[in-house]
């Protein structure tokens, strides 16, 4: 431990899926969860990150949170809002600066694939007009490429969504808590091949918060259980693969994902064969499977017979999406990286009840998303 | 016929031309030609009409209006496949593919440049777009 060490001591979630609450409110439910799991109150929180993509700025919380004269600076950083904002908290408290802050995210979105605008994407018209300008076409091509390349299966990303949903329905925050079985996934309608419906996430609403302290503010709290060991962003490369692309460069490169893999496991000093817990970005079943890989834990193709074995589910050797994911959870994109660390939270505290994994030590949560950006955060004792 | 851009293809001789952009710094090539500011980098190029498919999928819902002109009423849709085409030394393109028979499609496909009707404009004339078909 050095003294600059930064540790989660709260946490909060407002339970993901559809509500008649706003977004904002949904945001402030969390924040309150947080504060009351950290045993502070509003005035002495020292800085606030907060963002939502859809649901307007986070600062107007403060109305409602109190008028402190608190710093509070939004966050907009796409899909990685959430993670872009628990960076930010975890820099202010290691540069030595503040002892206690808050990281916060919260949306809600329509129902439905998400609109594009081509002009807005800086795109020509007739990509959108011809057909082509859809998120699920894009995670279907990714997909149907690496399990030709890599021999994975139709079978395997049904894996992934029944194992989803069996996790939820242990999961309070959850929103589609009823299990699925293999087959009624596997018969459901075929939206984009070789994804079908129970493969794809939906958007939805939801918030989450996280309370960030120095080690000495976490000693008086009675709250080290949850160091952060290494946290992340990183953007896309040259040759990486993302949506919204009329043209790929033939030369192939890596992704976002595997830069800040590697970053965030070089500042905890730790690799893949540490990590006890893993939540990974599954906007679809075949990012769960790909994300396995370019997060370094296992080597492409071997996800096959990993699903075939149970070895992500909670039980087995690598438990993967213990609340569900994002395809049980649906993605309100502000808040979704920060239930994933909200999860490694509870895991790692060992309070997760039914979907508790066995002794965790260190966790690991990774979200991914447009325009190619990827926010990794590697979390315990 | 009407095309969606002579920038992005046209027909000469009969026979369909797809356009890319040559960057002048390092002689990269990208699809569509770039517009605005950017086109200064590149040269206006014509790709390969042969390719091999590098992944594809099949759009079998209607996609929403705007952007997409296509009919997109549950009566008038018809699920189609778009997919990437490798073009040798050259680009990856994302393109409309036509086939008779989706369960037919493999990747690593031979596959060769054609045009698609795709919409029709206000006066019911039909737009053109670029597409790939099985060799």
């Amino acid at each position: 431990m050095s003294k600059n060490d930064v540790y989660i001591v709260g946490a909060g979630i407002h339970p993901f899926g559809r509500h008649d609450l706003s977004g904002l409110d949904q945001g402030v439910f969390a924040v309150r969860e947080a504060l009351q799991d950290a045993s502070l109150d509003w005035p002495s929180i020292q800085f606030a990150f907060g963002g939502s993509s859809a649901a307007g700025a986070a600062d107007a919380m403060l109305p409602r949170l109190g008028l402190t004269g608190t710093q509070f600076i939004n966050i907009d950083n796409g899909c990685a809002t959430g993670g872009s904002a628990l960076l930010s908290g975890y820099w202010a408290i290691k540069s030595g600066e503040f002892d206690v802050g808050i990281v916060t995210g919260f949306d809600k979105h329509p129902r439905g694939a998400f609109n594009a605008d081509p002009e807005e994407n800086g795109l020509p018209m007739w990509y959108g007009e011809t057909g082509m300008m859809m998120t699920t076409q894009i995670f279907a091509m990714k997909i149907r490429r690496y399990m030709d390349q890599f021999g994975i299966s139709e079978e395997s990303l049904g894996r992934v969504s029944e194992k989803a949903f069996e996790n939820a329905a242990t999961a309070p925050h959850a929103w589609r808590r009823q299990p699925v079985d293999f087959d009624t996934i596997m018969s459901s309608q075929m939206l984009s091949d070789p994804l079908r419906k129970f493969m794809f996430c939906s958007p939805a609403e939801g918030g989450a918060a996280l309370i960030l302290a120095s080690e000495k503010k976490a000693r008086e709290l009675g709250r080290t259980e949850c160091r952060i060991h290494g946290a992340a962003v990183r953007t896309r490369p040259e040759g990486s693969f993302e949506v919204f692309a009329p043209s790929l460069s033939v030369k192939r490169g890596q992704s976002p994902t595997e830069l800040a893999s590697v970053a965030a496991f070089e500042m905890a000093g730790l690799g893949p064969d540490d990590i006890d817990v893993a939540q990974l970005q599954d906007t679809e079943s075949g990012a769960e499977i790909m994300h396995m890989a370019e997060n370094g834990f296992c080597k492409d193709g071997e996800q096959e017979q990993m699903l075939l074995d149970g070895e992500t589910k909670l039980d087995g050797r690598l438990p993967v999406n213990t609340d569900g994911g994002c395809l049980a959870c649906g993605e309100p994109i502000g808040a979704s990286g920060l239930r994933q660390v909200y999860e490694n939270v509870i895991q790692v505290r060992g309070s997760a009840g039914d979907r508790q994994v066995e002794d965790v030590q260190i966790a690991y949560s990774q979200v991914y998303g447009a325009p190619g950006l990827s926010a990794v955060c590697v979390i315990g004792a | 016929m009407r095309l969606i851009s002579e920038n992005v293809v046209s027909v000469q001789d009969g026979m369909p031309v797809l356009f890319g952009g040559k960057s002048k710094g390092t002689g990269e090539i990208v699809f569509p030609y770039p517009e605005g500011a950017e086109r200064e980098r590149y040269e206006k190029v014509k790709l390969k009409s042969e390719g091999a498919l590098w992944s594809y999928t099949i759009q079998r819902f209607p996609p929403k209006n705007p952007p997409y002109l296509g009919p997109n009423t549950p009566d008038t849709f018809e699920p189609f496949a778009v997919g990437y085409i490798e073009l040798p030394k050259e680009v990856i393109v994302e393109t409309r593919i036509v086939s008779e028979d989706f369960s037919k499609l493999k990747v690593g496909q031979a596959m060769r440049l054609t045009t698609i009707p795709f919409a029709e404009d206000e006066q019911g004339t039909p737009l053109h777009t670029y597409a790939f078909e099985p060799i």
